[in-house]
C-alpha cells in the first residue's frame, strides 16, 4: 500500500520546495522550486487515489495541465522581464517597490 | 527486490535530487536535478498503481516542461557568476521555516483514511471520505477490469467532464498569452 511512506515523501519534498523558494535569488529557480512542490502535492493525490478511488488521480492530470500553462506564461513573463532589466535575479526586479 | 525496497531507494533519490536542486549554483545542473526528481516520482507512481499517470508525468513534465525551462535558461544565457543563494540571516529564518512545516506535514501524513472518517464524523456528523471524490472504485481494483487508461479514462469523462473541457479552454489563453507576453512587437 505504501501510503504513509508516500505521504512522508511529500512533505520532504514540498519542504525542499519551500525552502528552494526563500533560499535563492534567481526567477528561474524559484519557478522550478514552485514546479517540485506541485509534484510533492500529486505524490499525495496518486496516494491517496489507492484508497478513496480514482478521482484522486484525474485531479494530477489537472494539475498537470495547470502547471504546464503556468510554466509557459512565467517563463513568457522571465523573458519579458530580462528584455527589460537584462537581469533574472530578484534583487533587480524592483519596479513596483515603493 | 520488494516493492517496499524499491520505494525506499526512488525515496532517497527524489529528495537527495531535490535537495540538490536547490542547491546546485549552475542553473542547468539545478533543472537537471529536477529532472531526476521528476523520473524516480514517476517510478514510485508506478508503485502507487498509477501508471498512466506515471507516463504523462515523464512525458509532460519530465519532457515538455522541463525542456521549455532548459530552452529558456540558454536563451537568456544566465546561471553564470556568483551564486544567488540569499545570505546566512535569510537562510536562518528560511530553515526555521522549512522546520516548522515539516513538523507539521508529518504530523498531518500520518493521519489515515481511517483517522480522517473519525475526524470528519465528529467534526460534522454526516460524510466519509469515500464521498469526497465521485469515484468509486480505487486504484489497485479499478484496472484489473477497465484496463489501466480506461480506469482513469471513466471518472475523468463522466464526473470530470466539465472540468476537463474547462482545461481546454485555460491552455489555449495560456498559448495565446504566453505568444503576446515573449513577443517583441505584435
Amino acid at each position: 500500500m505504501l501510503l504513509g511512506p508516500a505521504l512522508l515523501l511529500s512533505a520532504v519534498l514540498f519542504t525542499i520546495g519551500v525552502a528552494g523558494v526563500l533560499l535563492r535569488r534567481n526567477a528561474i529557480v524559484l519557478f522550478m522550486c514552485v514546479e517540485l512542490m506541485l509534484n510533492a502535492v500529486n505524490l499525495s493525490f496518486v496516494a491517496f487515489a489507492q484508497v478513496l478511488g480514482l478521482g484522486g488521480q484525474v485531479i494530477v492530470f489537472f494539475v498537470m495541465t495547470v502547471a504546464a500553462a503556468e510554466a509557459a506564461v512565467g517563463l513568457a513573463i522571465i523573458l519579458a522581464v530580462f528584455r527589460h532589466t537584462r537581469s533574472v535575479d530578484l534583487k533587480n526586479i524592483n519596479l513596483l517597490q515603493g | 527486490m520488494s516493492a517496499e525496497t524499491v520505494f525506499y531507494l526512488m525515496a532517497g533519490f527524489a529528495a537527495v535530487s531535490a535537495l540538490l536542486c536547490i542547491t546546485q549554483r549552475n542553473i542547468i545542473a539545478s533543472a537537471l536535478w529536477l529532472v531526476s526528481t521528476m523520473f524516480s516520482l514517476a517510478g514510485i507512481y508506478v508503485l502507487l498503481n498509477a501508471q498512466f499517470i506515471a507516463a504523462i508525468q515523464v512525458l509532460v513534465y519530465a519532457g515538455a516542461v522541463m525542456v521549455l525551462f532548459l530552452f529558456v535558461i540558454m536563451l537568456l544565457n544566465v546561471g553564470r557568476g556568483q551564486s544567488d543563494l540569499r545570505g546566512a540571516p535569510v537562510r536562518f529564518v528560511a530553515v526555521l521555516i522549512g522546520g516548522a512545516l515539516l513538523a507539521q506535514l508529518f504530523f498531518l501524513s500520518r493521519v489515515t483514511p481511517g483517522g480522517m472518517a473519525v475526524l470528519a464524523g465528529s467534526a460534522a456528523g454526516a460524510g466519509s471520505p469515500m464521498g469526497a471524490f465521485p469515484a468509486g472504485q480505487t486504484a489497485a481494483s479499478a484496472p484489473v477490469a477497465q484496463g489501466v487508461v480506461g480506469a482513469i479514462a471513466e471518472p475523468l469523462f463522466r464526473a470530470y467532464l466539465v472540468p476537463f473541457e474547462i482545461t481546454s479552454i485555460l491552455l489555449l489563453a495560456a498559448a495565446v498569452g504566453a505568444v503576446v507576453l515573449a513577443k517583441r512587437k505584435l
